[in-house]
């Protein structure tokens, strides 16, 4: 956190958030801490300050997605930025135009920051490249999802004090998931030990090849972890036939009151919503002490604010320029 | 960059004082080539006046290199590539044959289609064109097609590249159907229930880029099998050759079957042997490739299978696609990268700089060998064949420029490289279609 | 570098602001004091223990991060860039009187971000400026309404305020 008083020599260069997996555990840290200051703007009278005021905002969301969608918009308006939405579903693949047709004409109308949500890896890479807006990666197929990343590791850190130390366990399909790429590099950076559980059939390849443990039991891991993250079951994903059946899978990974029980008292219980309640996790758990799923989505206005403030903060001090094409 | 194209036409033409390698041949020294009538007289000491002299001092004189696997997208898609601009790519690159790949739009599937690239190439008149068949039909893998008119047209085998034949029962009906005509069978191995969506390799770079993986064993599942049905034929003309293949595994799997004397060829890329799948962690779709770039392991592998004679063809999969489609998403972009005007120096520096493979070695798995596989009388300097030659500056150096190519598309990911070696003349039927 | 008050002066120009302060409240308003960071907040926390020592009951006092609230955040620079940090105000500022505290008014665009701040957070009986240093150099229509000490000091001249707190010693230099 911020001493107090103190000015510690940093400066945010990055115009675009694309990926975790980048950043330096201080720039992360330093995304939070500036977080930290944006909390309060939620909590009063007014709900809004000027820092983006005339900037514009355009949201590219190619697949569906009402939460971040709405966070990344209800940032961006209480930083007095404009928002423009855009939705178009599934063009990647489609004819017609495309994503970076699509980019130029949005930068044609001025546009300052573009948050971007495709169903590809990269995408928001290959918009950084051709466009000089910022970009912000609102999730990219299954690669990452570096906001959520954040405000996870921040809301952590909120109850927790620090990531040193943690032992934090992943849940679910972890070969779809870009959260738990983003989690894992947010998390690792900043000193936890992460554990990615799920059967064998929804670990990515080369997974040892990852600065994570694996496991196959959730039974083995519930007792030692500090903070558990269930991911979402996203059956739209899910390719073939991973596991036989939903109940089985929840019979082997669901967190149920029963696996609960033998948890640390002071386990956080974490999930990137929507949940799919009686699935991944049963609605007692999900509504329990332990559960930081609703704080969660309040992180996400705070850290979403930061990334905008920070990302408009770099291309103010460098001047446009396409870094390449 | 002018082309001069001079006909000869009965003319004598000699090319004096170069370092002459006709592997076939066993011919590796200093001497003078002789061509008259399009074709092959002498290659020695030689006295003879003459009025067409080409001075090689210093350069190296090769039969002219064969690739036989190119796309030359016409018909179908012109915005890409043309059988006239691919040819002119392909003399600049020191080719005097190549082989297009049957998955144009619509495919090559019987003899007209065959016909027309022979036309298109005759009119171009820059490198001889040759062409597969498609296996099937519509490439789709179930009925086979028209072999057997296609091989009368000139198709020199059949393969549905682009796509695997998946159906094993189909693919064992075309390898013993194929020997009516003597024509090799290649496969482009990949089992696509394996394979499923995957745009990359299946490992590290794709779990941490989020894209889906193509793994391994897609290839080498597909080959094993095929190599399995190789076996169980056996007997008569059959032949089989596995296109571009990437991995270690496959290189077991090749060893294993020529071990058993298995009728069975293969071939490599440059890619494959230079980059791996590290390349891709930008998101730059010039190196989205299929099969697609590997692991520094598999490099190792193919290079070891190269130095121990189980290549028997180097060739480029080049694959032309418009700059706007690979301005796309890595996910939505199509696979494939150019590569016939820098082969060459690339191969040269895969292989002869580190010492893998020596200049007669080279030439042979360019020229020699590649003829073999598609059966044709070409790749060696032999009195009476045609008269294909390449000269070669092997210690000029520069830098690839995508800007210079004769190729419609510029889709290369060596733009920028410094690499040695380059083509000065490409002759075609003793006509100089090519020079620097 | 000169300096322009040693420790004992500023102690007593802390006085004389906490003095003019008192004199000045209105019968019947509550007042709060809040300090601009990062060296406003400690003058002012400064500030409100003498005030409630004086008045004999609890000021409140708050600490605000004007960084949001700055007219050049979106023009290009050089150098340093503005680091976001807390606001905490944990009271209701609406009918107060709020003294808005800085160290050092100098352009007046810090006070013109503070004012713009605190309307955010409520609405205010009224503010009123104290300061512990005013200088020349004033580039917008504002003034202090308690000054601890007036500088002398030219353009392109630093007038910076160091406190124990915040740097390990207490002074007031001109550079």
């Amino acid at each position: 956190m911020a001493e107090k008083g103190k000015t510690r020599e940093f400066k945010w260069q990055r115009k675009h958030l694309l990926g975790l997996r980048d950043l330096t555990a201080e720039e992360i840290t330093y995304l939070l801490d500036t977080a930290q200051g944006f909390e309060e703007i939620s909590a009063r009278a007014v709900k809004k300050a000027p820092p983006l005021r005339g900037k514009l905002v355009v949201n590219l969301f190619f697949e569906d997605s009402t939460r971040t969608r709405n966070s990344f918009a209800l940032a961006a308006n209480r930083l007095s930025a404009d928002v423009v939405e855009f939705t178009k579903k599934d063009s990647s693949v489609s004819k017609g135009e495309t994503l970076l047709d699509t980019a130029r004409n949005l930068e044609a109308m001025g546009i300052d920051i573009v948050v971007i949500r495709h169903n590809a890896g990269g995408a928001p890479t290959l918009l950084s490249k051709y466009i000089n807006a910022c970009v912000v990666n609102a999730g990219d197929g299954f690669c990452e999802h570096p906001t959520q990343g954040l405000l996870d590791v921040f809301t952590i850190r909120k109850r927790k004090g620090s990531l040193k130390g943690l032992k934090i366990a992943i849940v679910g399909d972890i070969s779809h998931s870009r959260v738990a790429r983003s989690d894992m590099w947010a998390m690792t950076k900043l000193g936890a030990e992460v554990t990615f559980v799920g059967p064998p059939t929804l670990m990515p390849p080369k997974v040892e090849q990852l600065p994570v443990k694996v496991s196959y039991s959730l039974d083995d891991v519930i007792e030692k972890v500090d903070v558990i993250n269930m991911l979402r079951i996203q059956f739209e994903r899910l390719g073939g036939n991973p596991f036989p059946s939903v109940r089985e899978y929840s019979h082997y990974f669901g967190l149920t009151v029963e696996r609960m029980k033998r948890a640390k008292p002071d386990i956080l219980v974490m999930h990137p919503g929507p949940i799919n309640r009686g699935l991944e996790i049963e609605s007692e758990v999900a509504d329990g002490k332990n559960s930081v799923i609703l704080q969660q989505v309040t992180n996400g206005v705070t850290v979403r604010m930061a990334t905008l403030f920070l990302v408009n903060q770099a291309a103010a001090e460098k001047p446009a320029e396409i870094q390449n094409g | 960059m002018v082309n001069k194209i001079k006909k000869l036409m009965g003319d004598e033409l000699l090319i004096k004082n170069g370092h002459v390698i006709d592997p076939a041949n066993k011919i590796n020294k200093k001497c003078d080539v002789l061509i008259a009538n399009e074709k092959f007289v002498e290659v020695g000491h030689i006295k003879k006046q003459v009025a067409n002299v080409i001075d090689a001092t210093g350069k190296l004189v090769v039969p002219g290199l064969i690739d036989i696997h190119v796309h030359f997208r016409e018909p179908g898609n012109e915005e890409e590539e043309t059988i006239a601009s691919g040819s002119a790519a392909a003399v600049a690159g020191g080719f005097t044959s190549v082989v297009c790949m049957p998955n144009t739009t619509p495919p090559i599937e019987d003899e007209t289609d065959v016909e027309y690239v022979h036309r298109k190439a005759r009119k171009a008149r820059k490198t001889h064109v040759y062409t597969m068949g498609a296996i099937t039909k519509s490439r789709e893998g179930v009925e086979l097609a028209e072999m057997g008119f296609m091989a009368q047209a000139g198709a020199v085998g059949f393969t549905d590249d682009g796509n695997g034949v998946q159906d094993v029962s189909v693919m064992l009906r075309a390898l013993k159907y194929a020997q009516m005509f003597n024509v090799v069978i290649a496969q482009h191995c990949q089992d696509d229930k394996l394979a499923g969506k995957g745009v990359m390799n299946a490992g590290y770079y794709s779990t941490i880029l989020g894209l889906p993986g193509l793994d391994p064993l897609a290839e080498e599942a597909m080959l094993w099998r095929d190599i399995q049905l190789v076996k169980k034929i056996k007997t008569g003309t059959v032949r089989y050759h596995a296109q571009h293949i990437s991995t270690a595994g496959s290189v077991e799997l090749i060893r294993a079957a020529k071990k058993q004397d298995l009728p069975v060829t293969c071939e490599a890329t440059p890619h494959h042997l230079l980059l791996t799948e590290k390349y891709c962690a930008e998101y730059d779709t010039n190196y989205k490739v299929n099969p697609p770039l590997r692991t520094q392991k598999d490099i190792e592998a193919l290079k070891e299978a190269i130095a121990d004679g189980l290549i028997d063809a180097l060739v480029t999969d080049h694959a032309p696609h418009l700059q706007s489609e690979k301005e796309l998403e890595f996910l939505a972009a199509p696979f494939g990268l150019i590569g016939l005007e820098c082969a060459l120096p690339l191969y040269i520096k895969a292989l002869i700089e580190p010492g893998i493979l020596d200049w007669p070695g080279l030439i042979r798995l360019m020229a020699e060998k590649p003829a073999k596989i598609i059966g044709v009388d070409k790749g060696t300097m032999t009195k009476g064949r045609q008269a294909d030659v390449t000269i070669i500056d092997p210690n000029a150096e520069y830098k690839i420029d995508v800007n210079t190519f004769r190729s419609k598309s510029k889709n290369c990911p060596y733009h920028g490289w410094t690499v040695k070696g380059k083509v000065e003349k490409t002759i075609v039927g003793g006509e100089i279609r090519f020079s620097v | 570098m000169k300096v322009l008050l040693n420790a004992k002066q500023i102690d007593s120009a802390l006085n004389k602001l906490t003095n003019r302060i008192v004199a000045d409240i209105p019968e019947g308003v509550e007042i709060a004091v809040i300090g601009i960071r990062s060296r406003g907040e400690i003058v002012a926390q400064r500030l409100a223990g003498r005030l409630s020592k004086k008045i004999g009951s609890e000021i409140p006092c708050g600490t605000l991060d004007i960084t949001l609230y700055r007219d050049d955040l979106n023009s290009p620079k050089s150098g340093s860039q503005p680091q976001v940090r807390t606001t905490e105000i944990r009271f209701d500022i609406d009918d107060k009187l709020i003294i808005l505290v800085d160290d050092v008014l100098h352009t007046g665009r810090s006070t013109r971000a503070a004012m713009d701040a605190l309307i955010d957070l409520g609405r205010p009986k009224a503010i009123r400026l104290a300061v512990l240093v005013d200088r020349a150099g004033r580039e917008f229509p504002i003034q202090a309404d308690y000054a601890g000490y007036k500088a002398v000091a030219k353009p392109g001249q630093l007038v910076q305020v160091l406190l124990k707190e915040s740097d390990d010693k207490e002074q007031v230099i001109v550079k």
